[in-house]
């Protein structure tokens, strides 16, 4: 728990005062008595049924390891910031003192290795896995991760256009990432169009719908916005459950057309991918030219973005998310601003939205969920809003990080052995989100480059971009 | 006429809990201006806290009379929800104040991510039934087909017990000087604390007033549905916040009067067109009000400061 008045008061007195061991403890014993009355009845008790009836089963073990953990992390939090407020009372001489400096930051040292390696890692990764795990087949878990990672980053990605390029919060953008699904899974298999025609079908039908839906809530502006565009998303799904003559309801359409490595089919037989190559078949050859299409859809979606930015609409979604009055006093058209934010923004989650539908093979409206939306939000707010490399940090760190936890037995070992960390993973998310606006709500990578460069790079400290007024 | 009249008084029950939700969404954006995504979140919670104390009151203290059980329930729920609320404005809304307008937002959204699914993670995924509490009803007439009109003795006690706790609720902020402060906060924060007002503290009191009448809104589902499920917050706390925007953000009153025709919007939908879509009519009605009427019946246009 944070407290905002034990931090003032320690950067006033902590020249003089030590550590104040009796206070803190007093204050810790305070929380963990807090924590004690938040979890006397929902974690104290656990509701069990037994046919009709429900019955309590008491976990008070539970109760004391928790508020145990509560008051020593708060005793940690007060030895930290005493030990904080010193060293601020004393300045290292070193201690940059301007928020804007001449000299390419840490980051930007770092972002030039970084980024490079990333995407080397990103374009050898089947291989190395190969290599590691030893056969084609026995890489297929990791190729998939991979693919699902991916396929964040490029969701990722797309909302970043939207909420940290133009600063519109949408909370519906798995609409748009439905809109793409279906619109490939229907033309599929009503009109038998192949993927490669679909593919940006799909992402223009998203497009459409993001103009849609983004042109009635041009006058509002932030949690309104945000507000409308979640009921927008809730109603897609909704419309997807109860249309059922085209949609076929919550049972989801199935048996989707594969993908094809350009017309040539992933099968054994004559015609074959295997055949005509001369290789010997493999259901794996289709997972990984999925991973190489979501990888390169997803540099698309990234280059596209870079470009952008530095053309006039770029930098005026830029100039919308600092300030949109002055925006437009500037002259500056901020009905079309937007729409091309949302159209853009949609169409990747359309191009994303139909890759899924190929990869999957079956779509249905509970995939597209508002926490799927609060997910790919996550990623974006977590990532740092308009820092493309921080969103696929971001990506692999909440999409592969659960994964990589279930595979750890020691946890198991510890927690017992139904111990599966994607029952917390959301939890995790959830905290994860109200931490980092607490601590750093400029994300994980908060310093960002200047999207035009006069004369010389500046690196600008995330302090002093003031955005989020749209 | 009959199903009219049935209709009717289903809709005014429903409409009662969703202004006890929408009382909290409005007042804690009348006075720091975010939308508290969390709050249909804690209205769950409430739900569950309530669920558990009954359980606990009548298997274990053996409690007969279920009205007193009720009685205890109520207040021992709102006293936990609103440590809860406190807790939850402490922890990620506070430290919020002065940062970028967004964050507030996606704080709230994190913390409604993170109560439904402690809430899913400590009590399990499954709906809990509870056993039945209060099953006695009035037929108040007979129609022509046989189809009777009835008034559950459950629908009279949400009622009055909505009834007299916002007449409470309307007291403490109309007449005492908690109340004023709260509508000095509202007006003008700095103002206020220049007069000397314990402005954090107002706040802190506001989400806790706001999450016991959630607490009130969670029993009375409780007692009137007779299940619960961990993801049973969101829809119902997206439709209080429908209330509270269509009665005017900010409006006590507007609030309730929002909540009401929410309630009976969505049960004469559900009669009379399809039940598929009613949660459809309900998204559209919070988008058409917001882009087409953002000030809401009662409310007060919002004067856009520079």
């Amino acid at each position: 728990m944070n407290a905002p008045s034990i931090t003032t008061a320690g950067q006033t007195q902590a020249v003089t005062r030590a550590f104040d061991l009796g206070a803190a403890l007093k204050d810790s014993l305070k929380t963990a008595l807090i924590m004690l009355g938040l979890s006397i009845p929902i974690l104290a008790y656990k509701t069990d049924q037994s046919g009709a009836d429900l019955f309590l089963t008491p976990r008070w073990g539970l109760v004391a390891i928790i508020c145990a953990i509560v008051f020593g992390m708060r005793l940690v939090l007060h030895a930290f910031t005493a030990s904080r407020a010193y060293r601020q009372a004393t300045p290292s001489s070193h201690q940059a003192t301007e928020p804007v400096h001449a000299e390419p930051s840490a980051f930007q040292h770092v972002s030039k290795f970084a980024i490079p390696f990333f995407l080397g890692v990103a374009l050898c990764f089947p291989v190395i896995i190969y290599l590691i795990q030893g056969g084609l087949n026995e890489s297929r878990y990791w190729v998939d991760l991979g693919i699902l990672i991916l396929t964040y980053v490029m969701l990722g990605w797309g909302l970043n256009i939207v909420v940290g390029l133009a600063g519109l919060l949408d909370l519906g953008y798995v609409a748009f990432y439905a809109v793409g699904a279906y619109s490939y899974a229907l033309l599929s298999t009503t009109f038998g169009l192949s993927f490669w025609i679909c593919l940006p079908l799909a992402g223009i039908l998203a497009a459409f719908w993001g103009m849609i839906l983004g042109f009635p809530v041009l006058r509002l502006r932030g949690d309104y916005l945000a507000i409308v565009t979640l009921a927008f998303g809730e109603i897609v799904r909704l419309v997807l459950i109860n249309w059922v003559d085209l949609t076929n309801g919550g049972a989801g359409i199935s048996s989707i057309p594969r993908a094809t490595f350009f017309g040539i089919p992933f099968t054994a037989g004559e015609g074959g991918f295997a055949q005509t190559f001369g290789l010997e078949f493999n259901g794996m050859h289709r997972i990984i030219f999925l991973y190489y299409l979501i990888l390169v859809l997803a540099l698309i979606t990234n280059f596209v973005t870079m470009r952008l930015r530095k053309l006039p609409v770029g930098r005026a979604w830029e100039a919308l998310r600092e300030d949109e009055i002055a925006c437009r006093s500037l002259g500056i058209n901020t009905t079309n601003t937007k729409l091309t934010a949302f159209a853009i923004g949609a169409m990747f989650g359309g191009f994303a939205g139909s890759f899924f539908a190929v990869r999957q093979g079956f779509v249905s409206p509970e995939s597209f969920n508002f926490l799927e939306s609060a997910i790919i939000l996550a990623i974006v707010v977590l990532g740092g809003m308009g820092s493309q490399i921080g969103v696929a940090i971001a990506a692999i760190v909440l999409v592969g990080g659960p994964e990589i936890l279930r595979n750890l037995t020691f946890l198991q070992a510890i927690f017992g052995s139904g111990f599966d960390p994607n029952e917390y993973r959301l939890l995790l998310f959830g905290a994860g989100m109200v931490a980092m606006m607490v601590w750093r709500p400029r994300g994980l990578i908060s310093e960002r480059e200047p999207s035009v460069i006069l004369k010389e790079r500046k690196a600008i400290s995330g302090s002093l971009v003031k955005e989020g007024h749209g | 006429m009959e199903i009219f009249v049935q209709q009717l008084i289903n809709g005014l029950t429903l409409g009662s809990i969703y202004g006890l939700i929408a009382i909290g969404y409005t007042m804690v954006f009348g006075i720091i201006g975010m939308v508290n995504f969390a709050h249909g979140d804690v209205f769950m919670l409430s739900a569950f806290i309530a669920l558990i104390f009954f359980l606990i009151l009548t298997t274990w203290l053996g409690i007969s009379s279920v009205v007193l059980a009720l009685f205890f329930v109520l207040i021992i729920a709102m006293v936990l929800t609103s440590l809860w609320g406190w807790a939850i404005e402490r922890i990620a809304y506070r430290p919020l104040r002065g940062s970028f307008r967004l964050a507030p937002l996606i704080s709230a959204i994190g913390v409604s991510i993170f109560l439904s699914n402690f809430v899913q993670v400590a009590q399990g995924a499954r709906n809990k039934p509870t056993p039945p509490m209060v099953q006695d009803v009035i037929v108040l007439f007979q129609g022509e087909s046989g189809y009777n009109v009835a008034l559950s003795y459950k629908q009279i006690i949400i009622m009055v017990v909505t009834a007299v706790l916002l007449s409470i609720f309307w007291y403490v902020v109309q007449k005492t000087s908690l109340g004023r402060a709260q509508r000095a906060c509202e007006q003008d924060r700095k103002m206020a604390a220049l007069l000397g007002i314990n402005v954090d503290r107002t706040i802190s009191l506001t989400f806790v007033i706001g999450a016991s009448l959630a607490a009130v809104a969670g029993t009375m589902y409780l007692l009137y549905y007779g299940v619960v499920s961990f993801n049973d917050g969101f829809v119902p706390g997206v439709k209080a916040f429908t209330a509270a925007v269509l009665g005017g953000i900010g409006s006590l009153p507007g609030a309730v009067l929002g909540g009401l025709i929410i309630g009976l919007i969505e049960t004469f939908w559900s009669a009379y067109f399809s039940i598929e879509y009613k949660d459809v009519a309900a998204f559209s009605i919070l988008a058409i009000v917001l882009i087409f009427m953002p000030s809401g019946i009662l409310g007060r246009p919002e004067v856009e400061k520079v």
